[in-house]
């Protein structure tokens, strides 16, 4: 009797091989490693002394800036500031942004209503629009929410548009077959149909709101992630700057982490399995 | 001889394209379904099937002509026209029970009417054993058999369905054209059915309408005088079979051509 030829011992993994699925453990290895290789020169590079203290503080440096500003508690007053401002700008561009994309992707007079000036308004920098939101709104969060309803309102609503444009045509119309009216076909069919890729668009803007925090918080600010960084730029702290950096960064990669596991229990079904 | 069910008297359909051009998809097509008849569309692609199948169900315009069913002109879609179409257009967030059951959404019947039409209606596809399952967990034959139980649940007055099996492998499309033949037996629905197979149009339909390429029209009309039950495997080497056949193929093959040399 002929024994199957693969078994998980003999097993001879080619990485390199076009479109070849490999093992989880060296996908995870790998990027775990990659990570680590840029550690592992951080350190070398400031333990070594070839780069000033200045341009690149040790990795060590920056750790203890880290403790220093959880033990007086000033890492929270930033974050949770920074958070406020990011939840609320979002928010209320996403609001905005889901009727009038829904709109714009179901009739095309709004379609042809919008769009041009959204095209219009979407290349115009976020950061130019500081000084004219401090004018028009002062120096408080609502200026803050202003400059991130700016940079992601535009974006996301040709998102949401695109999201219930590809709702396939042949559901919409079985469903007319069933007696719905239009605004029956739009709740009950459309919407459900286009959640999932909606939801998408939610991590990816709110992503997108984290980078324009340090704009946000440019000028006219006293407290917050990137108000802080900007702080530590007038005195080359560096080591704030990267601690700083680093940590919007996480809190974005947890963002994003909780917006693709919710996606998997809300939408199961988006999932192909066969 | 009383009113066909479903009757087209010169319809055109006709709309404009791109650069302005006008385009005629179908021009001056007549036809009649009777009332328990199973009646195919045949031809080549792109001649216009669809899109006459797409007027009857009231999902596109007309240009000019009548669409009557029981003698009343049709006014857009409705539960008396059930679609089946090639894409499955199941609905991914709902159960293949929940599918069923959403055609009954305006119904106005009781809870306990619905549920027993959807058992019944499963049953009838052989799916009631997949009543909880999630499309995406189906193959394409099985979601084909949850959109035909979708559209028979309310009893519509007419089935309309355009070349529903023609995203399936040749096995799976055996076993469904036997399956519809089944269902069909039971309560003979008036059918219209949208095919470019000619084996399929013969196997499944009382009458066929051969149409021509675009500009589509009727080119011929072939009674299949098969008798009923049809299986697919007696039928494939049947006499009479081989001869419609042929007579269905001569007809189809000149437009072929002609469509194939045009587009």
């Amino acid at each position: 009797m002929n024994e199957p030829p693969l078994s998980r011992s003999k097993e001879n993994v080619p990485l390199l091989e076009l479109r070849r699925e490999i093992p989880r453990r060296y996908y995870l290895g790998a990027g775990v490693g990659f990570i680590a290789l840029f550690i592992i020169a951080w350190f070398l590079l400031t333990g070594l002394g070839m780069v000033s203290r200045i341009f690149l503080p040790s990795p060590a440096a920056v750790w203890a800036e880290m403790i220093r500003q959880i033990q007086s508690g000033l890492i929270w007053q930033d974050a949770s500031a920074s958070l406020y401002r990011i939840t609320v700008g979002w928010l209320m561009a996403t609001l905005l942004a889901v009727p009038i994309g829904v709109l714009m992707g179901n009739f095309h007079f709004f379609e042809g209503l919008f769009e041009p000036f959204i095209d219009l308004v979407r290349y115009m920098p976020a950061v130019a629009f500081v000084p004219l939101t401090i004018l028009w709104l002062g120096v408080d969060d609502g200026q803050k929410f202003a400059i991130l309803f700016i940079g992601t309102f535009f974006q996301e609503v040709l998102l949401i548009m695109d999201n219930v444009k590809t709702v396939p045509q042949d559901l919409i119309q079985v469903s007319y077959t069933f007696g719905l009216n239009k605004w029956e076909v739009l709740w009950h069919v459309i919407l459900r149909a286009a959640m999932p890729g909606v939801w998408d668009t939610f991590r990816i803007t709110l992503g997108w709101a984290w980078t324009y925090l340090v704009v946000a918080e440019l000028v006219a600010a006293n407290v917050g992630l990137g108000y802080r960084i900007m702080r530590a730029q007038r005195f080359l702290e560096t080591e704030t700057i990267i601690l700083g950096i680093l940590i919007i960064g996480v809190l974005g990669l947890m963002t994003d982490y909780l917006f693709k596991m919710s996606y998997k229990r809300l939408f199961p079904w988006a999932i192909q399995t066969r | 001889m009383s009113t066909p069910k479903l009757r087209l008297v010169n319809v055109w359909k006709q709309f404009f394209v791109e650069k302005g051009e006008l385009l005629t998809a179908v021009q001056d097509l007549s036809m009649t379904v009777q009332a328990n008849e199973f009646v195919s569309l045949l031809g080549p692609s792109g001649c216009g099937k669809s899109t006459t199948l797409m007027m009857v169900a009231g999902l596109d315009s007309i240009s000019a002509g009548r669409i009557e069913v029981d003698g009343r002109p049709i006014a857009g879609p409705g539960p008396d026209r059930g679609v089946v179409f090639q894409s499955y257009t199941l609905f991914p967030w709902l159960t293949v029970e929940e599918n069923v059951r959403f055609a009954l959404k305006k119904s106005g019947l009781s809870r306990s009417r619905q549920d027993e039409l959807v058992r019944h209606h499963l049953r009838l596809v052989g799916l009631d054993d997949f009543a909880a399952a999630m499309p995406n967990q189906l193959s394409g034959g099985m979601r084909q058999r949850v959109a035909i139980a979708r559209a028979l649940v309310y009893r519509p007055q007419m089935l309309l369905m355009d070349e529903p099996f023609g995203a399936l492998d040749a096995q799976t499309r055996m076993l469904m054209q036997e399956l519809l033949l089944t269902i069909w037996q039971a309560d003979r629905t008036t059918v219209l059915f949208v095919t470019h197979d000619v084996d399929e149009a013969i196997l499944l339909s009382d009458r066929i309408y051969v149409m021509t390429a675009r500009p589509g029209r009727i080119k011929a009309e072939i009674v299949v005088d098969l008798p009923r039950p049809r299986t697919f495997l007696e039928t494939e080497g049947d006499e009479r079979f081989v001869q419609l056949r042929k007579q269905a193929l001569s007809f189809i093959h000149s437009e072929v051509r002609q469509s194939g040399s045009s587009g």
